[in-house]
Parts: C-alpha cells; sequence; structure tokens
C-alpha cells in the first residue's frame, strides 16, 4: 500500500466518524462505560494482587523451641532446618526478644504485659522462610518432625483461605470482564454495520473499478480502531485522576496500614495502555466482523 | 476478445437466464444485444465482468476464463473493463473530478498520474468546464458521460453499457452515442444492451438478439427487430 493511499483511508475513517456523528457518539460512550467498569476492576484485581504477593512474602514459619533444649540442641537443630531443601532463611529469635514483639504488635494494651519480663513464659524461636511462598506448609511439616522443636506455626488455615478468597474474586472478575468486552464488540459491530449500509452504493462502485476487499475494508477498519480510541479517553483520564487523589489521601491518611495501594506511577500508566490497547482491539475486532459479511462476492 | 462457449445460467430460485450460448466478439468490435425484457440480456451481459457466475460452460474475456477465475481475483478483471450502466452509478457527495478519479485512486494510481488521465478524459467526453460541479447540478446526459469518463479512464480494451441512454431522451442519447462511437474508433470493444430502436437501425453494427436465454440472432450489421 502506498502512502497516499493510506492516507486516503485515513481521511475516509475519520469523514465517516463525522458523517455517523451519533452512532459515533453510542459506540464511543459504549466502550467507554465498558473500560470504565473494566478500568475499576483491574484497579481493585492488582491492587487486591499486589497485596496477596506481600502477605505470601510476609508468610514465615515460627519454629517455637523445647523449654529444655540446651545450646547444643538448639544448634543441632538449626543444622537440621537448614538442611531442608528450598529453606531460604534461618533467624533466631530469643525469648525476651518475642516479648518484646508480643508488647509492641499490642501497642497501648500491650503495656499490660510487661509484667512477664520478670518471668518470661514465652519460648525461643526460629524464624524460618521459604525460598517459594508455596513450599511454606511442606517445610512446616518437615519441621514439626525434628526433635526439639515444641510447636510450629505458620497461620495455618487463615493463609490459606485467603488465597482461595482471592482466587474467586479473580475469577468472578474475569467473567465480568468478558461480558463487558463482548456487549461493546457488540455495538460497535453495530455501528460499523449502519456505516456499511450508508456507504453501500459506495461499495458497489468501488467494486465495479476494480478495488480489492483489502481496499475496501482498510476504512472500516480504521473507523473501528478510532472509535475505540476515542471510548478509551475518559475512561483513562477519570481513572488517572481518581488513583491519583486516591492514592495521596491514602498514603497520608492510613500510612502505617497493613494493606497498601500499588505505586501510582507506574501502576497508571500500565492500566492505561491496557485499556487503550482493549479499546483499540474490540474496536477493530468488532468492525471487521461486520464488513466480512459485506464482502463477499 | 471475449468468447462465450456453451454458456447456461440457471438462477438459485429455479430461473434458467441462459441456455447453452456460444458468442466470439473480437477486439474492437462495436456490439448491440438486444431483446425483450426478461430474456437473459442482463445475465449475458452481467457475465462478462463476472457479477454472474455460469452454471456451465466457459467465458474467456482477455484471455481468462472467468467461470474459473478465484473471487479475490475479480478486481483485476474490473481494471480491465468499463462499465456504464443506466443509472449512471455516481456518488453524489463527489464532484466530477473526484468521481473520475475515485476510480483511479481504487487501484493506487499516483495522484500525478491521476490528475492527468482525469483531465485527458473529461476532455474526451467534453466536461472540462463541469470538473467542480456536483452530479445534481448536472443534467442526466452530462451525467452519463462523467460515468462513461470514469470507464474509460483506466484505458480498457473493453466497455460494458447497459442501457446507457435508457433514462436519456433521444437527443442526449445520439450525444452519447457519438461519444461511444469516438471510443470505438480508439480501438476498444464495445457491448452495449439497448432497447433504442432508432439508435440501432440508423448505426447499423452487429446485433445480437436473445430470447429465451438462446441467441436467435446475430447479424454483422443488423437492424432492432422489435416493435417499441
Amino acid at each position: 500500500m502506498t502512502l497516499n493511499t493510506f492516507k486516503r483511508h485515513v481521511r475516509e475513517s475519520v469523514k465517516s466518524l463525522g458523517r455517523n456523528g451519533w452512532m459515533t457518539f453510542a459506540s464511543a460512550s459504549a466502550v467507554t462505560v465498558t473500560l470504565l467498569l473494566v478500568g475499576v476492576f483491574f484497579t481493585v484485581m492488582f491492587n487486591i494482587n499486589y497485596f496477596a504477593k506481600k502477605v505470601e512474602n510476609d508468610v514465615e514459619i515460627r519454629v517455637h523451641i523445647e523449654l529444655t533444649a540446651d545450646r547444643q540442641a538448639k544448634d543441632a537443630l538449626r543444622r537440621q532446618i537448614e538442611a531442608i531443601p528450598n529453606v531460604k532463611d534461618v533467624r533466631y529469635s530469643s525469648k525476651d526478644e518475642e516479648l518484646k514483639r508480643l508488647i509492641k504488635s499490642m501497642g497501648e494494651e500491650g503495656t499490660a504485659f510487661r509484667l512477664f519480663e520478670q518471668q518470661n513464659p514465652l519460648s525461643d524461636v526460629y524464624v524460618v522462610k521459604a525460598a517459594r511462598p508455596q513450599d511454606t506448609v511442606k517445610i512446616a511439616k518437615q519441621i514439626e518432625t525434628l526433635p526439639s522443636v515444641h510447636k510450629v506455626n505458620y497461620g495455618q488455615g487463615t493463609v490459606e483461605k485467603l488465597f482461595n478468597v482471592l482466587k474467586v474474586m479473580r475469577n468472578v472478575g474475569l467473567v465480568l470482564i468478558a461480558g463487558l468486552l463482548f456487549t461493546a464488540m457488540f455495538l460497535i459491530s453495530n455501528t460499523i454495520k449502519i456505516t456499511i449500509f450508508a456507504r453501500r452504493r459506495e461499495i458497489e462502485i468501488m467494486r465495479l473499478v476494480g478495488a480489492t476487499n483489502g481496499f475496501i475494508r482498510w476504512p472500516f477498519f480504521l473507523e473501528g480502531l478510532w472509535l475505540g480510541v476515542l471510548g478509551s479517553i475518559v475512561p483513562i483520564t477519570a481513572l488517572a485522576v481518581v488513583y491519583y487523589n486516591v492514592y495521596h489521601v491514602y498514603e497520608h491518611q492510613f500510612a502505617l496500614q497493613l494493606f497498601e495501594l500499588l505505586p501510582f506511577s507506574p501502576f497508571i500508566w500500565q492500566l492505561s495502555a491496557l485499556l487503550l490497547a482493549i479499546g483499540a482491539v474490540i474496536g477493530v475486532w468488532g468492525s471487521v466482523m461486520s464488513v466480512r459479511k459485506f464482502l463477499k462476492v | 476478445m471475449i468468447e462465450m462457449q456453451d454458456v447456461y445460467k440457471t438462477y438459485p430460485n429455479g430461473v434458467v437466464a441462459l441456455n447453452g450460448v456460444n458468442v466470439r466478439i473480437k477486439q474492437g468490435e462495436f456490439v448491440y444485444v438486444v431483446g425483450p425484457s426478461g430474456a437473459g440480456k442482463s445475465t449475458f451481459i452481467k457475465m462478462m465482468y463476472r457479477e454472474e457466475k455460469p452454471t456451465k460452460g466457459s467465458i474467456m474475456v482477455n484471455g481468462v476464463n472467468l467461470a474459473k477465475l478465484k473471487d479475490n481475483k475479480v478486481p483485476l478483471l474490473r481494471r480491465q473493463i468499463g462499465i456504464v450502466f443506466q443509472d449512471f452509478k455516481l456518488l453524489p457527495k463527489l464532484n466530477v473530478y473526484e468521481n473520475v478519479a475515485f476510480a483511479l485512486e481504487v487501484i493506487e494510481e499516483s495522484p500525478k498520474a491521476i490528475r492527468k488521465k482525469v483531465m485527458e478524459v473529461l476532455d474526451l467526453v467534453g466536461l472540462k468546464h463541469k470538473v467542480r460541479s456536483y452530479p445534481n447540478e448536472l443534467s442526466g446526459g452530462e451525467q452519463q458521460r462523467v460515468s462513461i469518463a470514469r470507464s474509460i479512464v483506466n484505458s480498457p480494451k473493453i466497455v460494458i453499457a447497459d442501457e446507457p441512454t435508457g433514462n436519456l431522451d433521444p437527443e442526449t442519447s445520439w450525444g452519447i452515442m457519438e461519444l461511444f462511437e469516438k471510443i470505438n474508433e480508439r480501438g476498444t470493444t464495445i457491448v452495449m444492451a439497448t432497447h433504442n430502436k432508432e439508435i440501432v437501425n440508423a448505426t447499423r453494427r452487429r446485433v445480437i438478439a436473445i430470447e429465451n436465454g438462446k441467441i436467435v440472432r446475430d447479424e454483422a450489421r443488423g437492424e432492432y427487430g422489435y416493435d417499441a
């Protein structure tokens, strides 16, 4: 294709957007609504994922050592734990340190525990981290069988439940997104059909004077692309502005919260690129679908 | 050159439009196709630019068998054939120049070549002074001249016309016929379906008469042969 031909296709597609003003508006709006919902969904899902990753990485195994274990037994245990495959790191934490941690984590009420400083009931602990979070349970089971181990704690049950909830949310989200995308494609495909109907005389003449199907298809292809891109402008802007504000307010007010938001940059740029790409794809797909029927000889 | 051998055409609804047609049209001939409405004239014409495919038989146009021509090769065939219709088929939103240039844009000619060819051909049809007019500002005869200009702008070997004077008054029709004569003199084959008795009888060209899907008459210097 020559540059002149390409320019012609671009010109024709833009003209057609103007000629079918209201339908252009309707389809672009359909894309806008879809992408807005999809964008909000993605934002929530990506943040949940981010959170889940962090939680996963925070998962550690606390090996409580028998109170009766002497120094030698502790060292032996440490070597045995380190020998287990996929163990990344073993850290010793004495019972005094454990008590301090407990008091700190309880905040105001923690001061009551200060009484225990004289007679500490806690055990010394090895904090074990797995190389991959998924191996945590397996490693914990192995440690349980070692001598001098009083108890193993890795948040049994809670972690699994959390991951299950996340998985369900992710699946529901995907189904909803697929439904929305389908609706938008359907609307775009209808718009282009109307465009084609309005131009069927022109297409007829094009065919009579020897235009190839590819040549006839290009302007419609581009029109679909513009519809998708036009429709993605508002959602991208809106999400960026809202996220920017939410992020800043959240960071200032709840800086020490467990739940942390994804940083504005680069997340919002990635999300924008994703929404733009989705808009373009549904636009193009919708137009290609509707042109196909009209080009049968 | 156009050559049909044993061409049959039955439409999906069962109508038999052509029933064993054999014909040979040499390069540079001027041929009228006559016959009553519904006799198969239109189908006969449409076969030549592959608007319809034969059910049986072969159609050679410029050495290509249209019965076997793949759909994606049809545009290339159309570029070698000019087609003129009774209803002109001009684009109302384009002016005269743009309507003619359209045929060249579509086959991706360079803008420079387009300008040259379009002006040449508009000169030939006598509409050089109306390049910027829109179809609704032109008379029927002028519109038909534009559509003829479009059909010959990429110098086809064959021009096919389906009742080009059907919508025009007698005087204007003569003007259009003179134009076709002029194109024919340049060596272009012309196949024209027509109901215009006066023109056929006055010009004395080859006449092919079709009735009930068959060629019933093929005379070198024929007459229209029907009343009305």
